[in-house]
């Protein structure tokens, strides 16, 4: 469906995007993550034909976006990081002219508007100014725009941000509602968003493609996986011993627990197939260092792409920040349950 | 390209510059028409269309500088260039729109010498010819507004530059008649000339033997006309330079009521090399 072959953009000597590739299938929902200035926008304005590559191609469709851009540009419907929408039109107005601008045949012109509308739920508000529409309802414009003549290919870049959480939902909702019919590609900074719609990953670090995987098989991925968290009464030193008797463990980062006096927090890393569960039991008994909490890790999608782009930057940065990771052990996991909750 | 042109022209009577374009440029031509021709009693509509051009080097800017620039501040260029229309049917659309809305006051000028046909002798076809020539000369204005909008995402920044060029265009016959007309003067005119077209090249292509091909080419052509043929190089520069008077050509129309086929053609070129500069621009900043 759109094939990202080798691209590479360059602004003077610094590279945007760096040696890109990747496939998109039909009919499935892409999620592309990185921080913010990883390359996710510039790649999509090439995928749309609105920038050029200083090398690769992007083919959509079996359509070059440079060689055929229309034939390439009519399969794709793009709501840009910021809605490209004239201030100085209604709603109606607007919709009428983009889906004039896609060459829409006159006749479907009135019953896509309106299904583009009700789908983005903008009833209320067609007669208004853009002007005088709040950041919500902009975006949702935006997104009527890019779903008009109902492309196969929906590319959106961080269609959710700076809208309320009710209305996340309802857009939410709306991309899955979609992604029956269309393939889509959105972009995103919050990784619950992508874990929740998407069926793939693409994680884009400093213009490169870190990873592309599911959801699923990247928290597998994880370095961590099968580890253990712990909380424990007693003392740093106690618990230490207790745990290095126990055999079968690789690697342990301890440290006190935050906000609960005389307690220790523990992850515990086991060699690979053993469960070490029962013998930490008896080793922490027997110590009289209680384990008040015991449970496997469980790594959402954040821990996932922050180790991953950690790795990905250089080795002595990424030493560094595990040096700093046992003293601060709270803080991705407070995150983590925060976007469970 | 008809839907940016229909979204074009609607925006233009939405927001007041539509509305403030018509009227300076009616308004004070009109105040040219009482005083020449109503009160003056001067048979020729085209002596206040003569004055009121200068008009122009104020209005065109306010017309133009939001076409380009605007839509790229404002980031709806992405809704433009994503959209499975060629960039030079987007720009061609911006510019009849801006064209239309300069035929609304063409449009009324029309009546102007039937008034005056009404009051006593009149020469309609070489005031309408003018009135043709008035309309062009603005369409090379607006080609020049548009390119120079389409560099810059400031509205102030394509205004006032645009304006500078127009002035400069006005004031073009008598600046060129300063230049000096003997061979060195010619000499160092067309070397000059060089040095810009050589940086141009260069910073175009960055094709090291091209520039230098010509910048080589050139100054040999330059000194082997001086050194042999100072004759001929005398005066040749600012001839050349005057070539670009666009003014001339409608003082020719208005002044001499001539029908000037060479300057129409010299307007029809400007406004294809402007609107060929302004999508080239486009599809540059696509590519940087």
């Amino acid at each position: 469906m759109i094939e990202v072959r080798d691209l590479v953009k360059r602004y003077g000597s610094r590279s945007a995007v760096d040696h890109l590739s990747f496939t998109v299938e039909k009919g499935q929902v892409y999620g592309f993550l990185g921080p913010n200035g990883a390359g996710k926008s510039t790649t999509m304005n090439i995928m749309t034909g609105y920038l050029g590559a200083t090398e690769g191609e992007v083919i959509i469709n079996g359509h070059n976006i440079l060689e055929e851009p229309e034939a390439a540009k009519k399969c794709i419907g793009y709501l840009p990081e910021q809605p490209p929408l004239y201030l100085d039109m209604t709603v109606s107005e607007y919709l009428q002219f983009a889906a004039e601008l896609k060459g829409i045949a006159k006749a479907e012109r009135a019953q896509q508007i309106e299904r583009a509308v009700s789908m983005t739920h903008l009833e209320d508000v067609t007669g208004r100014l853009i002007k005088n529409l709040s950041k919500g309802y902009r975006q949702r414009v935006g997104l009527a725009q890019a779903v008009l003549g109902f492309p196969e290919i929906l590319i959106l870049d961080e269609p959710t941000v700076g809208l309320d959480p009710q209305q996340i939902i309802e857009i939410r909702d709306l991309i899955r509602e979609l992604a029956d019919e269309h393939t889509i590609i959105l972009s995103s900074h919050i990784l619950s968003e992508v874990q929740e719609v998407c069926d793939q990953v693409l994680i884009i670090h400093h213009g490169k493609l870190l990873v592309s995987d599911s959801p699923e098989n990247l928290e597998k991925r994880m370095r961590h996986a099968g580890s253990l968290e712990m909380l424990l009464r007693g003392t740093m030193p106690a618990v230490e011993q207790a745990v290095s008797s126990v055999q079968g463990i690789v690697h342990y980062d301890i440290a006190p627990a935050e906000r609960q006096e005389g307690c220790v927090s523990l992850t515990v890393e086991a060699e690979e197939g053993a469960d070490v569960r029962e013998a930490l039991f008896y080793a922490c008994a027997e110590a009289k260092t209680p384990i008040l909490m015991l449970k496997p890790a469980n790594f959402s999608l954040e821990e996932i792409f922050l180790e991953l782009t950690q790795q990905a930057d250089a080795a002595p940065a990424g030493a560094e920040a595990e040096g700093q990771a046992p003293g601060e052990p709270g803080q991705p996991a407070d995150e983590s349950e925060g976007d469970v909750q | 390209m008809k839907a940016i042109y229909k979204r074009e022209v609607r925006s233009y009577f939405n927001s007041m510059t539509g509305y403030i374009f018509i009227a300076v440029v009616v308004a004070f031509t009109g105040v040219y028409f009482m005083a020449a021709n109503l009160f003056g009693g001067y048979p020729y509509f085209s002596e206040a269309l003569m004055s009121s051009l200068s008009v122009f080097m104020f209005a065109i800017p306010v017309l133009t500088m939001r076409s380009l620039a605007d839509e790229r501040r404002s980031r709806t260029d992405q809704l433009l260039l994503t959209a499975p229309v060629s960039l030079t049917r987007i720009v061609l659309g911006k510019y009849l729109a801006m064209v239309t809305v300069l035929a609304i006051p063409t449009l009324l000028f029309c009546f102007c010498p039937v008034i005056i046909m009404m009051n006593g002798t009149g020469y309609p076809v070489s005031d309408y010819a003018s009135i043709f020539a008035f309309f062009l000369c603005g369409c090379v204005f607006i080609a020049i507004g548009m390119f120079i909008s389409s560099l810059t995402e400031s509205q102030i920044i394509a205004s006032v530059c645009t304006f500078g060029v127009l002035f400069a265009i006005y004031l073009w016959p008598s600046l060129v008649n300063y230049l000096p007309t003997s061979a060195f003067g010619s000499l160092v005119g067309f070397l000059a000339l060089l040095v810009i077209v050589c940086a141009v090249l260069w910073n175009m292509t960055h094709h090291a033997l091209l520039t230098a091909g010509v910048g080589v080419i050139g100054a040999a052509t330059v000194f082997a006309l001086y050194l042999f043929q100072d004759q001929a190089l005398a005066g040749t520069f600012p001839a050349m330079l005057s070539v670009f008077s666009l003014r001339d050509t409608f003082t020719n129309f208005a002044a001499y009521r001539v029908f000037d086929l060479s300057g129409i053609v010299l307007y029809l070129s400007f406004i294809f090399v402007f609107v060929f500069l302004t999508v080239q621009t486009l599809q540059k900043r696509r590519w940087s």
